[in-house]
C-alpha cells in the first residue's frame, strides 16, 4: 500500500534515531534525580543515596519501582479525564523538544549517503521550541485544577502566570542572537559557531553576554526549579500541583520536570555555547573518520550539557526562593527592559560596526 | 489519494469537529481544550501550505498565551456544568433567528462566488524570509500602523488595569 509516498529507509532511519533520543533522555532525566540527590548531599556535607548499588547507583531503579507500585488513587470529586490528561501532556511536551536539537554533525558514508544526527531540521526551529515551552504550561494547569484541591489551583495558577510573564523576556532575549545570526534553524546557529577561536571568539556566548544571561534566568523560572519554584513552594502550598497525585502519574510531572531540565541544557548550549562545536576540531575531523568525529563531537555535547546541569543544581541548592511579587518585578520591570535594551544595541551594532 | 490530501482530508474534519466540540460541550474546561485542538488543525493546514511561520506563530500567540488565559478565567470563576444559568425561551429564539440570518448571508455570498481549488503546488511566500522580506518592503504602512493600533490597545490595557488615585485622602 503506497499511501505514504515517503522513502521507507528515511522513515527506519528516524525512527531509529527518535528512539534513541527518547531513551537517551528518559535514562538521562532518571540519573538526574540521582545526581541531584548527590550535589545535594555534597553541598549539605551529607553522603547521600548509598544504600542501593555502589554510590547509591541503582536508586532511580528502586525509586522508579516504588512508584509504579504504589497505590492508584483518583480524587472523588476530580474531573478523571483531564487528571489523566494533565501528567500525560506534561510528558509529551517535555519530550517534544529535543525533535529539532541537532546532536552531531551529519555524517557522510563511504557510498555517499548522509546520516542526519538532528530529528527534523525545520527552519523555524527555535520557534517551535518556543510553541512546545509554551504549551508545557497545560499540562500543569489541567493537573493543578482537575484535582479539585485549593492548593494546586493555586500552584497551577502560580505556575501559568510565572510562565508566560518569563516567555517575553525569554523571546525578546533571543531576538538579538537571532539577529546576529540570521537564521531560525538551530543547526544553522551551531554551524555558525564553528570550532572556538576564528579571530574572535565564534560562540555566541561571547557575542551576548547580556542576553545569554537573560536567557539563562529566563530557563530557570520555565523549569519551575529554584530559585523560582513557586509552583512547588511546600511551605506555602504544601506539595503544590501534584499534590493529589499518586504512583506513576506524580512520576511523570516529576520525570517530565527533569527531562525538561535536560533538554533546555540542551537548548542552552546549542545556541550560546557552540552546540557540539569544540576547539581544533577541524585537526580532529582531518585525523579520525567521519563516523568516530560524530561520536566525539556527541560526547563533547553530552559533556557540555552535563556541566550546563550541574550548574542548575548548584543554583538551586544555593539561593533562596524568591517571593512572588519579587518574581513578577524581575520579570516585568527588569528582565523585559533589560532584554528589549539588548536588542537596540545589538541592532545597532549590526547596523553602523559590523556592516 | 496522495499524501496531501489525506492529510487536508484529517485535518479538516479534525477542524471541524474539534470546533463543533467547543461549541456543543458543557463543560468550559471541554470547550476552552477543544478551541486549542481546532488551532493546532489550522496550524496543520497553514504547514500544508508551505507557511510555517504562520503556523508556529498561531500556536504561540492562540494556544500558548491566549488561551492559557482563557483557561485562567474560566478556571478562577469555577464554572460548571450543573451551575450555567438556563436561558429564557426568547433569547434562545432570537439566538436561532440571528445564527440563521447569519448562515444565510455566508450561504448567499459562497453561492455566487467561484471557489477555487486549492494550488498543489504552495508559493514559497509563507517561508520566515519571504514572508519578512515582503511585509517590510511592500507591505511596510499597514504593517507599521498596526503596530501602533497594538501599541495603543497596550497602553488602554495599562490605563484601564492602574489602580484609580484616592480621590479624597483617607482618615489618618
Amino acid at each position: 500500500m503506497l499511501l505514504l509516498q515517503i522513502d521507507t529507509a528515511f522513515i527506519i532511519e528516524k525512527i531509529l534515531l527518535i528512539t534513541v533520543i527518547l531513551l537517551g533522555s528518559l535514562g538521562i532525566a532518571m540519573y538526574l534525580t540521582w545526581a541531584e540527590r548527590k550535589v545535594a548531599a555534597v553541598m549539605q556535607d551529607r553522603i547521600g543515596p548509598a544504600r542501593a548499588g555502589i554510590f547509591g547507583l541503582l536508586q532511580p531503579l528502586a525509586d522508579g519501582g516504588k512508584l509504579f507500585f504504589k497505590e492508584e488513587i483518583i480524587p472523588d470529586r476530580s474531573t478523571r479525564t483531564l487528571f489523566i490528561l494533565g501528567p500525560a501532556l506534561a510528558m509529551l511536551t517535555a519530550l517534544m523538544t529535543s525533535a529539532v536539537v541537532p546532536w552531531g554533525p551529519d555524517i557522510t558514508l563511504d557510498n555517499g549517503s548522509v546520516i542526519s544526527l538532528q530529528v527534523a531540521d525545520i527552519s523555524i526551529g527555535i520557534l517551535f521550541i518556543f510553541g512546545v515551552v509554551s504549551l508545557g504550561v497545560y499540562g500543569v494547569m489541567l493537573g493543578g485544577w482537575a484535582s479539585n484541591n485549593k492548593f494546586s489551583l493555586l500552584s497551577s495558577i502560580r505556575a501559568a502566570s510565572q510562565a508566560i510573564s518569563y516567555e517575553l523576556a525569554m523571546g525578546l532575549s533571543l531576538v538579538a542572537v537571532l539577529m546576529m545570526t540570521g537564521s531560525l534553524s538551530l543547526r544553522e546557529i551551531v554551524e555558525q559557531q564553528h570550532g572556538f577561536w576564528d579571530g574572535y571568539f565564534t560562540w555566541n556566548f561571547f557575542k551576548q553576554p547580556l542576553g545569554f544571561l537573560i536567557f539563562l534566568i529566563c530557563a530557570f523560572a520555565e523549569l519551575n526549579r529554584a530559585p523560582f519554584d513557586l509552583p512547588e513552594c511546600e511551605s506555602e502550598l504544601n506539595m503544590g500541583y501534584h499534590q493529589e497525585y499518586s504512583s506513576m502519574k506524580l512520576g511523570f510531572y516529576l520525570f517530565a520536570e527533569y527531562i525538561n531540565l535536560f533538554v533546555s541544557s540542551a537548548v542552552i548550549i546549542t545556541l550560546f555555547f557552540g552546540g557540539y562545536n569544540f576547539p581544533f576540531m577541524d585537526k580532529v575531523a582531518g585525523a579520525a573518520s567521519p563516523i568516530v568525529f560524530s561520536l566525539i563531537c556527541v560526547l563533547i555535547f553530552l559533556t557540555k550539557i552535563i556541566c550546563c546541569i550541574l550548574f542548575f543544581m548548584f543554583i538551586r541548592w544555593t539561593l533562596p526562593r524568591f517571593r512572588y511579587d519579587q518574581l513578577m518585578r524581575l520579570g516585568w520591570k527588569s528582565l523585559i527592559p533589560l532584554a528589549l535594551f539588548n536588542m537596540v544595541v545589538t541592532g545597532a551594532a549590526i547596523l553602523w560596526i559590523f556592516k | 489519494m496522495s499524501t496531501y490530501e489525506i492529510l487536508f482530508w484529517f485535518l479538516t474534519v479534525m477542524a471541524l469537529s474539534c470546533a463543533l466540540g467547543v461549541i456543543l460541550s458543557r463543560n468550559p474546561v471541554n470547550s476552552v481544550l477543544f478551541l486549542i485542538a481546532t488551532f493546532f488543525a489550522i496550524s496543520g493546514h497553514y504547514v500544508l501550505m508551505n507557511a510555517q511561520f504562520l503556523a508556529i506563530v498561531n500556536i504561540i500567540v492562540y494556544a500558548g498565551a491566549i488561551m492559557v488565559l482563557f483557561l485562567f478565567v474560566i478556571m478562577l470563576m469555577n464554572l460548571n456544568a450543573d451551575t450555567e444559568p438556563q436561558k429564557n425561551r426568547l433569547v434562545q429564539f432570537a439566538g436561532v433567528i440571528s445564527g440563521g440570518a447569519l448562515f444565510l448571508v455566508v450561504l448567499a455570498a459562497l453561492r455566487t462566488s467561484s471557489v477555487n481549488m486549492l494550488e498543489q503546488s504552495p508559493t514559497d511566500i509563507g517561508l520566515i524570509k519571504n514572508l519578512g522580506k515582503t511585509l517590510f518592503t511592500q507591505f511596510v504602512l499597514p504593517f507599521e500602523i498596526s503596530s501602533v493600533l497594538f501599541l495603543s490597545a497596550m497602553i488602554g490595557a495599562v490605563v484601564i488595569g492602574k489602580k484609580e488615585e484616592a480621590t479624597t485622602t483617607p482618615n489618618p
